[in-house]
């Protein structure tokens, strides 16, 4: 461990954030100088929950190493597979039917929602307010049945698999999604009425980490951060992939750059993904639900690279083969880490009780960060 | 702009460098030593407008390692791909913090996992692994008797 | 209907005609001590559980229901494992300190119950300061958690307990100056006197605004005095410690907490008696057959309902609020609470003089 002062030689304090705490949702840990309640700097100290799993995936082979990613980022654990699909599709050249991406776009949108909530009931329970992370997983809780259903686990799927999806949806599965989208729909101006429209809360989130979009740009920032300091960024926007080059929906942008905005942002963004659900739910096509593979896949040589929406945002999976089995060598291109690194810049100056609102609107996850 | 209207845009302001079309987009491979002055050119330039580092990493190819830096333009929405050779037996290469903010932490995690040197970086140290570890794990030649398990 | 007064008349008639008056002081003095300590220990288990049983109300979900029916026996089963948990002290206390503090603040915390009537003709101490007695004491709690904070040798515990201290002194400024807006209806600092007063009416009828203005700041001050939330940086410090009663455990943790609880009962008693008339029924005017309907319920009840009632107010604030940042909780006592409630005393003691209250 290296050695870290407990008074910098101007007399400011570096306390611990970390690793073990109730508001990092994750082990992430950090060293913060401050003078009396104002924060001076950040440095954060990640690897933790470093599995390196891109050395793993150089040995596993292309169906293989999907299952590690779901691991990543928990949260959004479908658009992870969807991700590492959608390159190892683009070596071979698979075409995938039209029922499997409409299935995969719906699940990836309900894993959007069903994130979103849980990141709002943790929100609201660090600053204080713990009761809307009950309510936040009532509903949660009627999407995690919908894919315990049809995809036969509640946190880590592995549904999409390259050429589609793993097994064709429950004959259930449309009516309880409309069952939830109604559900939803009456719930979501109470959560309005609960948190965004408290005083309290506003005090707390408006005017706080201030990120200006030539630093978002600069910071690499990606998904609601940074469209909450006016920069389009929406992967399913500007370079649409799968299902969403035919339907129709909004990117979300607010320009003040303070927690409040990204607040905003992804509240939004919920209601957002409702309305792209709605455009599929009753239009699934007739068809197979996988394209057929060969069993033992193997990616000519070359390099490839897809980028999707995450819900944190922009995900890049960039696959290097050498035409055998395995992976010659991956990256994954996490949003969180960029989110993590513009961290030090929104908080400075700041006072500790701001460090939660701050963090908890980045959203971040930590694995995601370490994988 | 385009791929081939990138591409051939590429070609004409960097005549000497090899450029070609990747699986996605237009990659150009230069030397470690000329990594800044293209950066700067890709950067400022009004045409081009690179302003958004989404993806900086490092491939050990055995005999050298290539740095990829994954370049777009919020303004034009035009992507393209960098590729820097550097030498596998002193590997240096000049640090983009100055352009890339973002790359402070992701040449942080090329230094951990490979090795590489990043020369002008304000704060070059380990970041996934412990200060302590030793060797770089990520590279093809990395042995690690009791961690690693061949599968 | 029964009445204690009656009882407790009887009882003490009883003993008189039985010992002389010196022993009879004597006995009841340890039998209202006694009394006293049980009333803590109840009233502390009952309020911690109907936090558990309101909270779980708000949270959709189901509170204890397993020890006992519908759970009530869990705070039994709470103290008990409290009770032969390890006390350990850590070694770099400052002994006497350490153990004095959780003394301090229950012994403050039960002598408040001295004054305060719990039905017509219940009460330990008829003082004539009674008002006066009851906000003096209550700020010597200070001095408890600033003692726990300092001699806990822990930074952190230090930091919580100079913030918890710094809340606390503020608030109890608006705490007085709403009290005060009372004081001047009535005319006097003795809780009977004020009783009394509200015999055709609780004051936050009779007096209409600022009455009522003075009941809201009222509310948010003693929220804020007992570390309830939205106020409770001091208590449930997630964000970065842990409060002053960090390196308590066991039965010194318990202390701590039921303090806590007993606190919050007792300025509700007081807002109680106050604001809405104590164990006084409710009267309007000279409507005599109302009044007279009004009467048949105890005034043990009346005064219980009212207190729970406000009780269970400040519990509903605490699980639907957000928390404030420490230095928006000081921004609000100085700069708005204070002179909103100076302001409001100086109508009220227009209103009182010129008589414009029912």
């Amino acid at each position: 461990m290296r050695n870290v002062v407990d008074t910098t030689p101007e007399g400011n304090m570096v306390l611990n954030v970390g690793p073990q705490h109730p508001s990092t949702h994750g082990v992430l840990h950090l060293f913060i100088t401050v003078n009396g309640e104002t924060i001076l700097n950040l440095d954060p100290n990640i690897g933790y929950i470093h599995r390196s799993i891109e050395k793993m995936c150089e040995s596993l082979s292309y169906r293989q190493f999907i299952y590690s990613t779901s691991r990543m980022d928990y949260l959004s654990a479908h658009m992870n597979n969807h991700g590492c699909a959608l390159t190892v599709e683009k070596g071979l050249q698979i075409e995938v039917p039209e029922r499997a991406e409409v299935i995969r776009v719906i699940i990836s949108e309900l894993t959007r929602l069903a994130s979103h909530q849980l990141w709002w009931g943790s929100l609201a329970m660090d600053l204080g307010a713990l009761s809307p992370f009950f309510y936040a997983f009532r509903e949660r809780e009627m999407i995690t049945d919908i894919m315990e259903e049809t995809c036969g686990a509640r946190l880590t799927m592995n549904y999409i698999v390259p050429g589609g999806v793993m097994a064709d949806i429950h004959p259930d599965f449309q009516r309880k999604v409309k069952e939830f989208m109604v559900q939803f729909k009456s719930k979501i101006g109470e959560y309005h009425e609960l948190v965004t429209d408290n005083v309290i809360f506003q005090n707390r989130t408006k005017g706080i980490g201030k990120l200006s979009k030539e630093d978002a740009i600069s910071y690499g920032c990606t998904g609601p951060t940074a469209r909450g300091s006016g920069l389009s960024c929406d992967i399913r926007k500007i370079y649409p992939y799968s299902a969403y080059k035919n339907i129709q929906f909004n990117e979300i942008i607010e320009t003040e750059g303070d927690s409040f905005a990204r607040y905003m942002v992804r509240m939004r963004e919920m209601e957002e993904s409702v309305h792209i659900i709605e455009q599929l739910i009753d239009n699934i096509p007739e068809g197979e639900f996988q394209a057929k593979t060969k069993a033992v896949l193997k990616l000519p040589k070359g390099e490839f690279y897809t980028r999707l929406e995450t819900a944190r945002g922009e995900l890049g999976v960039y696959i290097v083969s050498e035409g055998g089995t395995t992976p010659y060598r991956i990256k994954f291109r996490s949003p969180g880490f960029s989110n993590l690194s513009a961290l030090n810049h929104m908080v400075k100056g700041h006072k500790i009780g701001d460090l939660v609102s701050v963090m908890g609107t980045l959203d971040l996850v930590i694995p995601d960060i370490d994988r | 702009m385009e791929n081939e209207h990138l591409l051939n845009s590429l070609q004409t302001g960097f005549p000497e460098a090899a450029i070609a079309i990747g699986s996605d987009w237009p990659e150009m491979s230069i030397e470690s030593t000329q990594l800044l002055e293209v950066i700067e050119k890709l950067k400022g330039s009004d045409k081009w407008d690179f302003d958004y580092l989404f993806c900086e990493t490092c491939v050990d190819w055995k005999t050298h390692f290539t740095m990829v830096y994954h370049l777009s333009s919020t303004q034009y929405r035009h992507s393209m791909v960098l590729k820097a050779k550097v030498d596998r037996e002193i590997p240096q290469i000049e640090s983009v913090v100055k352009f890339y903010k973002t790359a402070e932490m992701l040449e942080r995690e090329v230094y951990d996992l490979f090795g590489i040197q990043f020369l002008n970086h304000p704060d070059l140290r380990r970041l996934l692994l412990t200060e302590d570890w030793v060797g770089y794990p990520l590279r093809k030649d990395y042995h690690d008797p009791i961690n690693m398990i061949k599968l | 209907m029964f009445s204690i007064e009656k009882i407790l008349n009887s009882f003490h008639e009883w003993l008189s005609s039985m010992l002389n008056q010196n022993m009879v002081m004597l006995l009841e003095m340890a039998l209202i001590a006694f009394f006293a300590i049980t009333l803590f220990a109840t009233l502390g288990l009952v309020l911690v559980y109907l936090e558990r049983k309101v909270s779980a109300f708000i949270q959709i979900r189901k509170g204890p229901n397993r020890v006992g029916p519908f759970g009530i026996f869990q705070t039994t089963a709470d103290t008990l494992k409290l009770i032969v948990k390890e006390s350990f002290m850590p070694d770099s206390v400052d002994k006497f300190l350490y153990q004095l503090a959780p003394f301090i603040v229950m012994i403050t915390a039960m002598l408040l119950l001295a004054p305060l009537p719990f039905a017509r003709g219940v009460q330990i101490w008829n003082i004539n300061i009674g008002v006066f007695y009851v906000t003096a004491v209550s700020s010597l709690s200070v001095i408890g958690i600033l003692m726990a904070g300092w001699a806990s040798n822990n930074k952190y515990s230090l930091l919580g307990a100079m913030r918890s201290g710094a809340q606390i002194v503020s608030y109890e400024l608006s705490a007085g100056m709403a009290i005060l807006s009372i004081i001047v209806l009535t005319g006097s600092l003795n809780l009977q006197d004020i009783i009394a007063s509200q015999e055709n009416g609780w004051w936050i009828f009779k007096g209409h605004i600022p009455a009522i203005v003075a009941f809201v700041i009222y509310i948010i001050a003693v929220t804020a005095e007992t570390n309830r939330a939205p106020f409770d940086l001091a208590e449930a410090e997630s964000e970065l410690t842990g409060g002053f009663h960090t390196e308590y455990a066991g039965m010194r943790f318990a202390l701590f907490f039921l303090a806590e609880y007993i606190n919050i009962f007792i300025v509700c008693a007081i807002g109680a008696t106050l604001f809405f008339g104590g164990w006084m029924p409710f009267h309007i005017g000279n409507w005599e057959a109302f009044n007279h309907v009004m009467d048949f319920i105890p005034s043990s009840i009346w005064f219980f309902g009212k207190t729970f009632f406000l009780i269970i107010l400040i519990m509903w604030f605490r699980w639907t609020f957000p928390r404030l940042r420490v230095d928006q909780l000081l921004n609000l006592e100085w700069k708005y609470l204070l002179p909103i409630s100076m302001l409001n005393l100086l109508v009220m003691t227009l209103i009182a003089i010129k008589g414009w209250h029912f």
